[in-house]
């Protein structure tokens, strides 16, 4: 219960301190911190990172989504040939998911040229890929929850019964 | 003609022209001329609607549904409520004809006093309370009488302080638990002891659970539950704190059916139905709004504990309450009255608190502060107050 409620802090803002979490849960302090230290170690916490609004910060980079299709191995599945995509620094994310294909990763290059070269020299020649289909990011709405550039709260009365 | 110079009538009627404006009004007024106010005086959620709720109302207007529903409301939404009720609160009522949608608990309050009351019948209340209560009582030619509660039984309502106050004129007694102002829960053994009065001494109950789903600890029971409060209890909720809707004005009332009858008649005349778009919305907080509202809930726990750990730990003692969204702490080391604390707080450090005698004369010594607000908000008025307290504390000293 105390670690779902550190996780959801957390997921909401990572930079709490454990201080400022057990205020809010009515806990000590070092018990707070205790359990965050022992989410780290169990790799359940495995790192915090901020949320950015790339549009925003016009940073040029390209980003692009892939679905792959993949043969799996008869001694390791889908994991042996995940793991070797997943060690590209390319490749932000990756998932295993049902459906029409078996892998979507999503890839950041610095250009177009970047990003294609990546997946027709890398990833395409990767022993058991049998197929990619690639669609690059126009427009990120929505991530971690939180929707980009979200409207402003409009001003409520300051008092009321 | 008479001579023009005579002094114009007082046209007002009496009872009204004698009305108290509300207390909260003039500390509003007050605030409202101040910039950069941090606020800890809001009776309401600081979340927007959910969106599913939100767009269910959009999706109500492109559908053209723009119409008056029957005045009782869409037979859709009362039988959402009367199983929503039967599910979480355990009282059966009939849709057709033991449930009425109004505007708002506001407008079911005022409909049920209207629906009891003979001129002269005595309607006790607890205070602190809703600022409405006591107005609200005597526009229906009532006679408010109060029970005042107070921070060492946590102000729950003891039934021995309700009996001294029951008189052969005693018609109705009026609950509100979890409370606004003072977050108090009623203990399952005091509620059955009031009960019991209200049995002894043929009352009749109207219960305002507007909050009963902001409840943080423990489980919540509804008077009208209780074996044979049933028939003799009004039960008033609505969407407004649970569902952060409380711009949409909608509430309801259940209760027995010549009661529902009687009050569906005033509310008819005087208002017709609430409006369809809201009602609608109502549908989809009931149908698939709990995930949201459970959301909403475990945020304002999180900020009530920081919070109340906040005030104590700068020395304004302050209950851990139950339920609603209000804290209520003692200021009375401060050495002013609840007033002079709000008013100095709101000058000196610019942070709005509601002075505790604004829900009654015996919230003097006290503040509300509301924690429907962001934790960013509630960590800096904590530490404006803080200051606050510290300067006051080496003014007197000197």
């Amino acid at each position: 219960m105390l670690d779902e409620q550190i996780v959801r802090m957390l997921k909401e803002d990572a930079r709490l301190s454990a201080a400022a979490m057990a205020a809010r849960l009515n806990r000590r302090e070092e018990e707070v911190a205790e359990r965050v230290k022992a989410l780290e170690d169990a790799q359940i916490i495995q790192g915090y990172t901020a949320v950015i609004n790339e549009d925003a910060l016009s940073d040029g980079k390209v980003r692009a989504l892939i679905e792959v299709r993949v043969t799996p191995r008869r001694d390791g599945g889908f994991d042996e040939v995940a793991r070797r995509i997943a060690r590209f620094p390319e490749v932000i994310r990756l998932y295993l998911v049902s459906g029409n294909y078996d892998l979507l990763l999503e890839v950041e290059g610095d250009s177009l040229q970047e990003v294609a070269s990546f997946v027709s020299a890398k990833l395409a020649t990767i022993d058991g890929v049998l197929s990619t289909a690639t669609s690059f990011q126009l427009k990120k709405y929505k991530e971690s929850g939180r929707i980009m550039g979200e409207e402003e709260d409009y001003e409520r009365l300051k008092i009321c019964p | 003609m008479n001579g023009s110079k005579s002094v114009r009538k007082q046209y007002v009627a009496d009872h009204i022209a004698k009305l108290p404006k509300s207390g909260i009004r003039e500390f509003f007024d007050l605030v409202n001329t101040m910039k950069d106010v941090i606020s800890l005086g809001v009776g309401e959620p600081d979340f927007v609607t959910p969106w599913t709720i939100r767009e269910s109302a959009v999706f109500s207007l492109e559908k053209g549904h723009t119409s008056y529903t029957s005045n009782l409301g869409t037979l859709t939404l009362r039988r959402e409520i009367c199983r929503y009720l039967r599910r979480n609160y355990h009282v059966e009522y009939a849709p057709e004809n033991e449930c009425l949608v109004t505007i708002g608990v506001s407008e079911a309050l005022d409909v049920a006093l209207r629906a009891l009351i003979n001129p002269g019948d005595e309607v006790i209340y607890t205070e602190p309370c809703f600022v409405s209560y006591p107005a609200e009582i005597r526009m229906a030619h009532g006679i408010p009488v109060v029970v005042e509660t107070s921070v060492e039984n946590a102000f729950a309502l003891k039934a021995e302080a309700l009996r001294r106050k029951i008189t052969p004129k005693s018609k109705v007694l009026l609950l509100n638990f979890p409370c606004n102002p003072t977050g108090a829960v009623l203990p399952l053994e005091d509620m059955r002891e009031i009960a019991a009065l209200a049995i002894e001494h043929d009352l009749v109950v109207i219960t305002d659970e507007i909050y009963s789903e902001l409840l943080y600890e423990g489980t919540h029971v509804s008077i009208a539950s209780l074996p044979g409060m049933r028939e003799r209890t009004i039960f008033l909720h609505g969407f407004s704190k649970a569902f952060a809707m409380t711009g949409w004005r909608i509430g309801y009332a259940c209760g027995p059916r010549d009661i529902i009858d009687a009050m569906m008649k005033i509310h008819q005349y005087a208002i017709m139905c609430a409006s369809i778009t809201a009602q609608e919305a109502a549908v989809e907080a009931l149908r698939n709004g709990e995930k949201e509202m459970k959301r909403m809930r475990d945020s304002y726990c999180e900020r009530r504990n920081l919070i109340v750990n906040g005030f104590n730990r700068i020395g304004l003692p302050c209950l851990m309450p139950k339920g609603a969204f209000y804290t209520f702490p003692d200021i009375r080391s401060s050495g002013m009255s609840s007033m002079e604390f709000a008013k100095k707080l709101l000058e000196s450090k610019r942070v709005a608190v509601v002075p505790g005698t604004a829900f009654g004369a015996c919230g003097e010594g006290f503040i509300r502060c509301s924690y429907a607000a962001s934790i960013a908000d509630i960590t800096t008025a904590l530490e404006r107050i803080e200051h606050f307290i510290r300067e006051n504390a080496v003014s007197r000293e000197q």
